[in-house]
């Protein structure tokens, strides 16, 4: 099963979002997930377009109620 | 039976939970129902803030320190001997020495540390300020400047989310003040899309930097460094060349925490309101080691040391927890030499600065002498 790290960064101002993702990114091996928490609609743009950019892969955005839900892989 | 609580740490959330519980639990400690321990790995205590001043000459290094046991309440037991190893399974911290303490509460406030290696080519063609050497070689690049490109560039994570923009500003203002500023062109970087984490702070930044002429690029996250040629790559696949590069470097948690297997990174997993390291109800963790996805700001130290004390306290008193950290962060911004601004948020507000002036400036270089009413607990 795929290693995952949780990012609860709802509520989250600073560094915010994509912060921390960017943060954890470097602390994981290749093939390993994140699964971002986040309340705030920029990051849930923001993170795809970086993740993309960047050449990781965005596994799933979902978005239940306020909260969505940003599964990242760590691709090199 | 005795209590003994356990500080790992003796910077500034060791350093406020250490005496913030001496004040709750007097009667306690006279009565040696409770010790209260802090190990640390220096005698001397630092005011990290100050170090922004140091590369332009601002500040005495003397300003910047204090004996960290006269800093300390005379109740406080103080051993300078760094942890090598937390077993929160036998409830106990080796140290350096050879010495095991054990504990019944521990709080775990190790802080951060830069970590330049972890980017080639950083450690030999960067400066930064967030430490007395890496500032003093600052300063001595920067006397020897005589205009060309400076890129000030940031990683992720750091400490102190705002002194990037603090150490532009002054850079501004320091190189006018030298005739060099129609010779220099500055460049800062960011790594996601907008100028600072806070929206409303890259907001009011972008036209600040338009006017003066300093130049940004976003979405940058430093791959590795040339310091032969003098460039700067990312992992966006841009490049920038340098003639000075001042770097805020990635930052690790400390290499007791790794060591311990109490975190990637050396970031401990804490529960955000509580500040209890998961899965324990005796280990709490204060500060910038905490994993919780908000500032690494003295500030947020003090904060949750607050909710800290008042927990230990009141398990050692009622044997329950009366606190929870609501998430709060309160930061100074030096928006040059002469003028300053606040902001500050929670879990639930939203940062709002207000307009830079002197006074708040002034406030700021108070608060440089007030930090050790803080750090003693009476601020």
């Amino acid at each position: 099963m795929t290693q995952r790290t949780l990012i609860d960064a709802r509520g989250a101002y600073c560094p915010g979002p994509l912060m921390e993702l960017i943060a954890n990114l470097k602390l994981i091996e290749i093939g390993e997930e994140i699964e971002v928490l986040s309340t705030d609609k920029g990051s849930a743009m923001d993170i795809p377009a970086w993740v993309d950019k960047v050449k990781h892969e965005t596994v799933s955005i979902e978005r239940e109620g306020d909260v969505w839900h940003i599964i990242v892989r760590k691709k090199k | 039976m005795t209590k003994k609580i356990l500080i790992v740490g003796g910077g500034l959330a060791g350093t406020i939970i250490a005496n913030g519980l001496c004040r709750q639990l007097g009667k306690e400690l006279r009565a040696n129902e409770v010790t209260i321990t802090v190990i640390g790995n220096t005698d001397q205590h630092l005011y990290q803030p100050g170090l922004l001043y140091v590369p332009f000459g601002r500040i005495r290094e003397k300003d910047l320190f204090r004996d960290q046991r006269s800093v300390l309440d005379r109740r406080i037991i103080f051993h300078v001997d760094p942890a090598t190893k937390i077993d929160i399974n036998t409830k106990s911290v080796a140290t350096e020495s050879g010495t095991t303490f054990e504990y019944d509460y521990l709080v775990i406030a190790t802080g951060s540390r830069l970590r330049p290696d972890t980017i080639p080519g950083m450690t030999e063609g960067a400066h930064w300020f967030y430490d007395l050497e890496g500032a003093r070689k600052m300063r001595d690049a920067l006397e020897s400047f005589d205009g060309g490109k400076i890129v000030v560039n940031v990683n992720a994570p750091h400490k102190c989310p705002v002194a990037p923009l603090e150490i532009t500003f002054m850079l501004r203002d320091y190189l006018k003040g030298r005739g060099l500023w129609d010779k220099t062109e500055i460049t800062y970087t960011y790594p996601i899309g907008r100028l600072h984490a806070l929206e409303p702070v890259a907001n009011w930044t972008q036209p600040e930097f338009d006017k003066d002429g300093i130049k940004y690029e976003t979405f940058f996250n430093t791959k590795s460094i040339d310091p032969e040629k003098k460039v700067i790559f990312s992992e966006e696949e841009s490049e920038l060349e340098y003639d000075l590069l001042v770097t805020i470097p990635p930052h690790h948690g400390a290499q007791v925490i790794s060591d311990s297997d109490l975190g990637a990174g050396g970031w401990v997993a804490t529960d955000r309101e509580s500040l209890l390291h998961d899965g324990t109800d005796n280990v709490f963790v204060c500060g910038d080691t905490t994993n919780i996805p908000i500032s690494k700001a003295g500030s947020t130290a003090h904060y949750q040391a607050d909710t800290i004390i008042d927990n230990i306290a009141s398990l050692i008193a009622e044997g329950r927890m009366a606190a929870k950290y609501d998430g709060k962060v309160f930061c100074f911004v030096e928006t040059g030499m002469d003028k300053g601004t606040y902001v500050w948020f929670n879990y639930t507000t939203p940062p709002n600065p207000g307009p830079p002036s002197q006074m708040m400036h002034w406030f700021k270089l108070a608060y440089n002498r007030l930090y050790w009413l803080s750090a003693r607990g009476l601020l």
